[in-house]
C-alpha cells in the first residue's frame, strides 16, 4: 500500500507534536511582526507570506486534537477541519514561500520558532501528498542515484582526475583511518569544482589528512527540504555507515546551508544516536587551521566586498564569527550588510526553493531584498560559504542586471595560500 | 380652630416676623440654603423672595416600621438654627412622635389636613412597610400599607426620609422577616424623593423642604430619587483624608500610628467610595464632626442594602471568595485534569507514532 | 440581583468565585497541555547551552529587532504602551493593590490614583487605536479571526469600566463597580481558552526558541 493520503498527513502532522510547538501557538498573537521579517512578505506585500500563516494546517492539529478546549470547539462546530483543500492551498506557502531561513523565529515577541515548525509542518505536507514536483524528483534522485542532481561517482571522478591533472595534488579516495571525510554538494562537483580543488591545496599545506567517499560524498539532503524524516534518515544513513566504515575522526560539511542542517543538526536526531565522529563545517575547519597557523596567506584582495551569511549556516547553524575570521585574513576592505550574521536576509533559494522550478518567478521577486542590501554597500564582490545561495545570487544579479562577481570563502583562502616551494 | 386658620393662610415671611427673627436672620437662612443647593450666591434674593411669599404647606409626616431616629435626627437640627423656626411654620399636621393629639384625635388631625390641602399636601414618611403580614406594624388599627395608600392619594409630593422609607433599609436586610419595602416599592403615581440616610443629615431634610417651598417643586434627582445637590458627590471624593488614600497611607487598625496620623480608613472597610452624602461636606452636630472625622469608616448608610453589603470592616470592592482560601485544593484539580490533558495528548501522539507508515520515494504522489 | 448591590455582592462573591475556579484551573491545565508533550532529547552534539541563552531569549525578546521595528513601528510601541499601561493600571492602582494583599497578603506601594488614571486614559485610548491597526493593516486584518476581536474586547472593557467607575460616570457606583469587576471576570474566563494564554506561555516558548538556538551557538 503505497501512496500519500490526507491521513498518512494527519498522522504525520500529529506525530510532530510537543511541547515547543505547543507553546509556540498557545503563545501567537497574531500580532504580524514575523512578516516584517520574511521577504516573502516584505518583496510582494502579500499578507499571505505572513509566515505564522504558513502553518495553519499544522495549527489546527494543535488546536483541536492538542487542547481540550480546541475539542470542545470541534464538536460545538466552531472549527475547521484540515482538507485536501487546504493542504494545496497552503503547499505553495510552505514550500514555494519559505526558506526555513529563519529570520522570523528572531523577531517574534513571543519566541515562537516559526521556521522549526514549518520544517515539521511539511513532514505532513509529504505524507498527504502537497509537496511540490521538483523538490520530488530531487528526492527520487538523490535515493536512486544518490544526488539530487543525478550526479553519479564517476562524474565526481571525474572531476577529482580533472583537478589532479591541474595542482599535481592527489586526492584520496577510500582512504580508510584518516582524520576527515569530506563532503561536496552536486552544485559543487558541477558547478563550482573549484571548491574541490581549494580544498585539495589547502589541506595540502595544513597536513590534513582526508579524503572522499566514492560511496557516500554527497553532502545534499533533499530529505529534509521536502521535509521527510524518513527519506532524509535514509541520506544520512549513507554517510554515517561510510564515515563509520572508514573510521573518520570528523565529517566535513561543504559549502552548503541545508547539508550542513542535515548533517551536523538533523542526522543523529534521524538515525536516533549520537556519531562516532564529529561533524565540522568547512569554514570552522579552516578557521581553526588559520588560529593554530596552520594555513599561511599572503596578499589581500583589493575589491571593496562584503559576506552573504548563508542563512543554515550562520543563522541557524552557529558559524557566525569564522567567515569574518577567515576573510579578515583575505580582505583589506571588507564590509558586512547592514542586516548581517544572524539577521541577515535569505537569498531566497534555501530550504528546497531552488529545487522547486514552480517557485522561481517568486523567488527571483524575493531577491529584491538581497538586491537592495547590496545597493547599499556599493561593492565590488560577494563572498558566501553556501553553493545553493551562491548559484541562486549569480541567477538574481543576473535577472537584476548587475555585474558582480560572487566567490566561495574556501576558494578565496586558497587563492592567496603561500605555495610551498618544493 | 381660627389660629389653626390663621397659621395655614399666613406667608412664611409673616411668621418668622411674627416670631421674632430679624431679617438678617432670615438672610443668613437663604444664603446657606443657597450654598448647601449649590446655588449661586445671586439667588438669595431670590430665594428670600420666594420664602417670604410662600404659604405654610401642610405636612403629613407617616412613621412606619422605623426606629425613630430620623426624627431624632430632625428635632436635633441645628444649623442655620432658623431651621426649626422652618418646621414651626411648615404646618405638620400630623406626626404621632411629636404631635401632642393621639388616638382617634390625631387620626382627624391627619383626615382633616387631608382633606382642607387636597392635592397640595406634603406626605412625609420614615420607616419601611411590611407586606407579609398586614399587622406586622399598623396605627390606630390601620396597616401600614392602608396608611401610606390612603395618604398619599391626595398629596402633591412625598419625602422618604431615611434609609427604610427609602430603600427598605434594616428591616429589608436579608432575611426580611416582614416582607418590608420601600415607599417608592408601593407609590408609582406621585413624585418621590428619598432623603437617604439612617438617619439623613437634619439640614438635607430641610434643605429638600426649603427647595420645595423656594421654587414650588422637588429637586433634581440621581438615580435613586435622591436630591443630586445633596448626594451628587460621594464621600470618598469630599473626604479631607482623600490624600492619604491617593499616597496609600492606611490605617491599619484603629489604634495604630496611622490611625492617629489620621490616614485613610479604606482597609478599615470604609465604604466612603460607593456612598453618595453630603457628610463630608455638611458634617452633624452643627458641623462638629462626622463619622470619618471621628476616626470610623463610612457605613454607607445611605445606599440601598448597606446592611448587607458584606461586613462593615471589609472593603466593598474587594471579593470575599472562599475560593481564594480553597485556591491550592482548586489548583491540585487544574494539575489533576492538566495531567490527564497532557497523558491524553501524549498518547494521541504515541498513537500517531505507532500508525506511522515509512514515506519513501514511491509514496511522494498522491493516491487517486 | 434586584438592585446594583445585589448585582455588585454576586460579581465580587459567586461570581468571583466562578471565574477564579475556571481561570486557575483552565490556566494549568492549558500549561500541562503544553509542558507534558515534552520533546526528544536532542542527540546532535551542542555547541553552546540550553538553559543560559533560553534564559536570555526570555529576557531580550522584550525589545524588538531594529529592522523589524522599523518596519512596523506602531504594532511595537502601541504594544508596549497598552501593556506597561495595562499593568501600570493593574498593579499599582491602590485599590487593585489593597485587593491583592486583602486576598494574597502580597502588597507593594503604589503610585497616585491620578497618575494611574492618566496611564489608563492612555491605555484606553491606545487599545482603540490597535484595534483600528488591527482592522486596517493588512497583515493584522488577514491574520484575525474572531479570537483576535473577542480577546480585544475582554482586554479593554476592564479598562473601560474602570475609568468609569474611578470617574463615577454610571451610577450608582455599585453598579459601575459591579460592572468593573464583571468585566475583569470575563477577562478570567476566556482568558484559558484564548491567546491570552501567551502571557505565561510566551515564558515558555521565548525558552524554547532560545535554548534550540543557544544549542546552535546563536543567540536568538
Amino acid at each position: 500500500m503505497s501512496g500519500a493520503t490526507l491521513e498518512r498527513g494527519m498522522n504525520a502532522f500529529r506525530e510532530q507534536m510537543n511541547a515547543p510547538i505547543a507553546s509556540f501557538f498557545s503563545s501567537c498573537v497574531n500580532c504580524g511582526m514575523c512578516a516584517e521579517a520574511c521577504l516573502f512578505y516584505t518583496e510582494t506585500d502579500d499578507p499571505k507570506y505572513t509566515p505564522i500563516n504558513k502553518l495553519e494546517p499544522l495549527r489546527r492539529v494543535w488546536e483541536q486534537e492538542y487542547t481540550i478546549w480546541g475539542k470542545v470547539k470541534s464538536i460545538l462546530g466552531l472549527t475547521e477541519p484540515v482538507t485536501d483543500e487546504l493542504l494545496a492551498e497552503w503547499e505553495e506557502l510552505v514550500y514555494d514561500g519559505c526558506t526555513l531561513c529563519g529570520r522570523c523565529s528572531m523577531v517574534c515577541p513571543v519566541g515562537n520558532d516559526i521556521s522549526y515548525m514549518i520544517r515539521r509542518a511539511r513532514e505532513g505536507f509529504v505524507a498527504a501528498g502537497y509537496a511540490p514536483e521538483g523538490i520530488k524528483g530531487a528526492s527520487r534522485r538523490a535515493i536512486t542515484i544518490g544526488s539530487p542532481m543525478g550526479v553519479k561517482f564517476p562524474a565526481l571522478a571525474a572531476q577529482i582526475k580533472h583537478v589532479e591533472a591541474d595542482t599535481g595534488l592527489s586526492i584520496p579516495v577510500d582512504v580508510e583511518g584518516v582524520d576527515y571525510m569530506a563532503l561536496l554538494s552536486s552544485m559543487e562537483i558541477m558547478n563550482f569544482p573549484e571548491y574541490l580543488e581549494a580544498l585539495a591545496r589547502i589541506f595540502k599545506q595544513a597536513g590534513v589528512s582526508w579524503t572522499i567517499s566514492s560511496k557516500a560524498f554527497e553532502a545534499t539532503n533533499s530529505g529534509i527540504q521536502i521535509g521527510s524524516s524518513d527519506i532524509a534518515r535514509e541520506l544520512v544513513s549513507r554517510v554515517v555507515s561510510e564515515a563509520e566504515k572508514l573510521k573518520v575522526k570528523y565529517v566535513i560539511s561543504p559549502e552548503c546551508g541545508h547539508a550542513y542542517t542535515a548533517i551536523r543538526w538533523e542526522g543523529p536526531n534521524l538515525i536516533g544516536r549520537p556519531y562516532n565522529f564529529k561533524v565540522v563545517h568547512i569554514l570552522e575547519l579552516l578557521d581553526e587551521l588559520r588560529a593554530t597557523g596552520r594555513i599561511k596567506t599572503e596578499g589581500t584582495e583589493d575589491d571593496r566586498l562584503t559576506f552573504h551569511d548563508p542563512c543554515q549556516i550562520v543563522r541557524k547553524g552557529g558559524v557566525l564569527e569564522q567567515p569574518r575570521n577567515l576573510l579578515e585574513m583575505v580582505t583589506s576592505d571588507y564590509v558586512d550588510m547592514t542586516d548581517s550574521r544572524e539577521m541577515n536576509w535569505c537569498c531566497g533559494g534555501g530550504g528546497g526553493v531552488s529545487a522547486n522550478e514552480r517557485a522561481e518567478e517568486l523567488r527571483l521577486k524575493v531577491f529584491k531584498r538581497k538586491k537592495s542590501q547590496l545597493d547599499e554597500l556599493n561593492v565590488d564582490t560577494l563572498v558566501t560559504a553556501c553553493a545553493n545561495c551562491r548559484l541562486i545570487i549569480e541567477e538574481g544579479l543576473e535577472e537584476y542586471r548587475m555585474e558582480m562577481p560572487v566567490v566561495g570563502l574556501t576558494e578565496m583562502i586558497a587563492e592567496h595560500l603561500v605555495e610551498d616551494k618544493e | 380652630m381660627a389660629d389653626d386658620m390663621k397659621r395655614f393662610t399666613q406667608t412664611l415671611g409673616e411668621s418668622l416676623r411674627e416670631r421674632g427673627v430679624s431679617r438678617r436672620g432670615f438672610l443668613k437662612f437663604c444664603t446657606a440654603t443657597a450654598s448647601m443647593m449649590a446655588l449661586p450666591p445671586t439667588m438669595v434674593p431670590a430665594i428670600a423672595a420666594a420664602l417670604e411669599k410662600a404659604r405654610r404647606p401642610s405636612v403629613i409626616w407617616l412613621s412606619f416600621q422605623e426606629c425613630t431616629g430620623c426624627t431624632e435626627s430632625i428635632t436635633r437640627s441645628h444649623s442655620p438654627s432658623v431651621e426649626n423656626l422652618i418646621f414651626d411654620h411648615i404646618s405638620l399636621d400630623y406626626h404621632h412622635t411629636l404631635q401632642v393629639a393621639a388616638g382617634d384625635a390625631a387620626e382627624a388631625a391627619r383626615e382633616a389636613a387631608m382633606h382642607e390641602n387636597e392635592g397640595k399636601y406634603i406626605v412625609v414618611v420614615d420607616g419601611s412597610i411590611p407586606l407579609d403580614n398586614p399587622g406586622f406594624s399598623t396605627i390606630a388599627g390601620i396597616s401600614n400599607l392602608q396608611m401610606l395608600e390612603e395618604t398619599v392619594a391626595g398629596a402633591a409630593a412625598v419625602v422618604a426620609v431615611g434609609s427604610c422609607a427609602a430603600f427598605g433599609g434594616l428591616p429589608h436586610a436579608d432575611p426580611n422577616p416582614t416582607g418590608a419595602v420601600s415607599v417608592s416599592d408601593i407609590v408609582h403615581d406621585k413624585p418621590i424623593v428619598n432623603v437617604s440616610g439612617c438617619p439623613p443629615i437634619p439640614t438635607v431634610i430641610t434643605g429638600v423642604l426649603a427647595h420645595f417651598l423656594t421654587f414650588g417643586s422637588l429637586p433634581e434627582l440621581d438615580a435613586l430619587g435622591r436630591p443630586m445637590v445633596f448626594y451628587g458627590q460621594s464621600i470618598h471624593d469630599r473626604c479631607y483624608r482623600r490624600p492619604f488614600y491617593d499616597k496609600g497611607l492606611f490605617a491599619e487598625t484603629f489604634d495604630d500610628e496611622g490611625a492617629r496620623k489620621g490616614w485613610c480608613l479604606y482597609r478599615l472597610g470604609c465604604k466612603g467610595p460607593m456612598t453618595y452624602n453630603a457628610c463630608a461636606t455638611t458634617k452633624w452636630n452643627e458641623g462638629t464632626s462626622w463619622p470619618v472625622e471621628s476616626g470610623h469608616g463610612c457605613l454607607g448608610c445611605s445606599e440601598p442594602d448597606f446592611w448587607d453589603a458584606g461586613g462593615f470592616y471589609n472593603a466593598l470592592s474587594i471579593p470575599d471568595s472562599d475560593i481564594i482560601r480553597r485556591a491550592g485544593v482548586v489548583a491540585a484539580a487544574g494539575v489533576a485534569l492538566g495531567a490527564a490533558a497532557g497523558a491524553l495528548n501524549r498518547s494521541t501522539r504515541a498513537k500517531a507514532a505507532a500508525s506511522h507508515e515509512k514515506v519513501t520515494i514511491d509514496d511522494l504522489d498522491k493516491t487517486s | 440581583m434586584s438592585t446594583p448591590t445585589d448585582f455588585l455582592l454576586w460579581v465580587r462573591g459567586p461570581g468571583f468565585d466562578i471565574a477564579l475556579v475556571i481561570f486557575i484551573i483552565g490556566v494549568i491545565i492549558r500549561l500541562l497541555e503544553v509542558l507534558v508533550l515534552g520533546r526528544k532529547p536532542d542527540q546532535a552534539e551542542p555547541r553552546g547551552g540550553e538553559l543560559g541563552p533560553g534564559l536570555r531569549t526570555v529576557v531580550t525578546r522584550t525589545l524588538p529587532e531594529t529592522g523589524s521595528f522599523k518596519r512596523a513601528p506602531f504594532t511595537v510601541i502601541g504594544g508596549y504602551i497598552w501593556h506597561i499601561g495595562f499593568f501600570i493600571s493593574l498593579f499599582l492602582f491602590v485599590p487593585h493593590i489593597e485587593l491583592i494583599n486583602a486576598t494574597l497578603g502580597l502588597i507593594w506601594p503604589g503610585i497616585p490614583s491620578n497618575l494611574v488614571d492618566a496611564v489608563a486614559a492612555v491605555t484606553i485610548v491606545t487599545l482603540i487605536a490597535m484595534l483600528f491597526s488591527r482592522l486596517s493593516h493588512p497583515v493584522k486584518r488577514y491574520l484575525s479571526g474572531p479570537e483576535d476581536y473577542v480577546t480585544w474586547l475582554v482586554t479593554f472593557l476592564p479598562m473601560l469600566t474602570g475609568y468609569l467607575a474611578y470617574h463615577r460616570m454610571i451610577d450608582p457606583y455599585p453598579l459601575v463597580l459591579g460592572l468593573h469587576i464583571l468585566s475583569v471576570e470575563l477577562l478570567m474566563v476566556v482568558f484559558p481558552f484564548t491567546k491570552l494564554m501567551h502571557a505565561f506561555t510566551f515564558i515558555i516558548a521565548r525558552w524554547y526558541n532560545g535554548a534550540m538556538a543557544g544549542r546552535r551557538g546563536v543567540q536568538s
